[in-house]
């Protein structure tokens, strides 16, 4: 429900890059997204091309790594794999476990066309 | 220093790792989607200490007795603290004219179909809505157990409602918004008799299933049943909040461990 919130946020920071690194367009954007980030990658991706229209973005591709959920327990010490809403130990099952990775929503890179690029020395 | 993140770059050899061969650049972020929300919140959080205040996020479903909980806690701290109330809805002025009844200051925030509220939405109020004098302020987050979990509002905490004719598994189907609360509420407690299908304790063990630690209270708001617990816990944040306030260290909610590690996220640029 707020995918077009957190895209249009998105396309904001991606604008700025773009146009202090004085690009021309954007060929894509790199995002990991983890499961309890509260984020629908789907959802994200239907609003991309209406968020980007008529800005700089438009036309670019949006990647999307979705990172796994990982968990480390704090009292065995074990590092596992989980559920969003299966957040405890999977050895032992204590649920005093720390995230390790999976509520990232993380801008990792940019593509941008540049002016020197286009004409390429 | 490795040759993938771009750490080994510097500026003295910048100019040779950055040539564009093909016409494009690639340029290593590492910043959070929300950053610009995140640096308003923290903009907010400064603010609310400043003014020696406990800000607090609620958060649920909608009817779940936020404003109810807000009613019975302005009547109990009556004559200990001054509250304030910032009030998000998609539309009305009914839950800021509830709390203005009870005599405390409120501001209602009316989102129009924003299905929570942000950190910018809370600063505009907070031109509007003068701070000085208030020991706790409430921001009752707009009624939604999805998107309020996503947006930093500057709040110290985060407290979460679960009322007792929801069903005692929605920790269980909203894993974000629970995982994020500092403490949760169980409301409504006087209707319990009359429900078979609410355990508290079942509640509660979906809730630590999510690695939380978070303390929870069972209450009526209404009945005025059982609010001690959450009267102290109050009373005893807005102490620790005070003390940590005059030294640097500002209690932050739960909700970004994670994300808040990049909030320093600068540019660096790897050649393309």
């Amino acid at each position: 429900m707020h995918e077009l919130s957190v895209c249009e946020a998105l396309i904001a920071q991606v604008e700025q890059i773009a146009i202090s690194h004085g690009a021309q367009s954007v060929e894509s954007v790199r995002l990991r997204i983890g499961p309890l980030a509260g984020i629908e990658p789907l959802l994200l991706q239907h609003a991309y091309p209406f968020a980007s229209a008529g800005t700089v973005v438009a036309g670019s591709m949006l990647v999307i790594e979705r990172v796994p959920l990982k968990v480390s327990c704090e009292t065995c010490g074990a590092e596992t794999e989980a559920e969003p809403n299966w957040l405890i130990c999977g050895v032992c099952g204590d649920y005093h476990t720390k995230l390790v990775s999976g509520d990232e929503m993380t801008l990792m890179s940019v593509e941008l066309i540049t002016a020197e690029g286009t004409n390429n020395v | 220093m490795c040759d993938t993140c771009g750490c080994n770059i510097t500026p003295g050899n910048r100019e040779f790792a950055y040539k564009p061969v093909n016409g494009t650049t690639a340029v290593s972020v590492l910043k959070n989607l929300l950053a610009k929300n995140d640096d308003q919140a923290r903009h907010n959080r400064q603010h609310f200490d400043k003014h020696r205040l406990l800000a607090i996020n609620l958060m649920s479903s909608p009817g779940s007795g936020k404003t109810a909980l807000l009613e019975a806690t302005i009547d109990a701290l009556r004559n200990e603290y001054r509250i304030g109330v910032i009030e998000g809805d998609l539309e009305t002025e009914n839950d800021a004219v509830r709390i203005r009844a009870k005599g405390a200051p409120a501001y209602q925030i009316t989102t129009g179909s924003a299905c929570h509220l942000d950190a910018h939405m809370v600063h505009d109020a907070l031109h509007q809505f003068p701070l000085e004098g208030l020991d706790i302020l409430f921001i009752e987050n707009v009624g939604n157990l999805v998107c309020p979990a996503s947006f930093d509002l500057g709040q110290h905490y985060n407290v979460t409602l679960l009322s007792t004719t929801e069903g005692d598994d929605k920790p269980a189907k909203y894993p974000v918004m629970f995982r994020t609360a500092d403490v949760v509420l169980f409301t409504k407690s006087d209707l319990l008799p009359v429900l078979d299908d609410f355990d508290p304790v079942r509640a509660e063990s979906h809730l630590r299933n999510l690695a939380s630690v978070a303390p929870v209270m069972l209450l009526s708001a209404r009945k005025n049943l059982d609010l001690q617990a959450w009267l102290d816990w109050l009373r005893n944040e807005l102490v620790r909040q005070r003390a940590q306030a005059n030294h640097a260290e500002i209690a932050q909610p739960r909700v970004q461990p994670l994300r808040t590690q990049l909030d320093g996220g600068h540019l660096r640029e790897v050649s393309g």
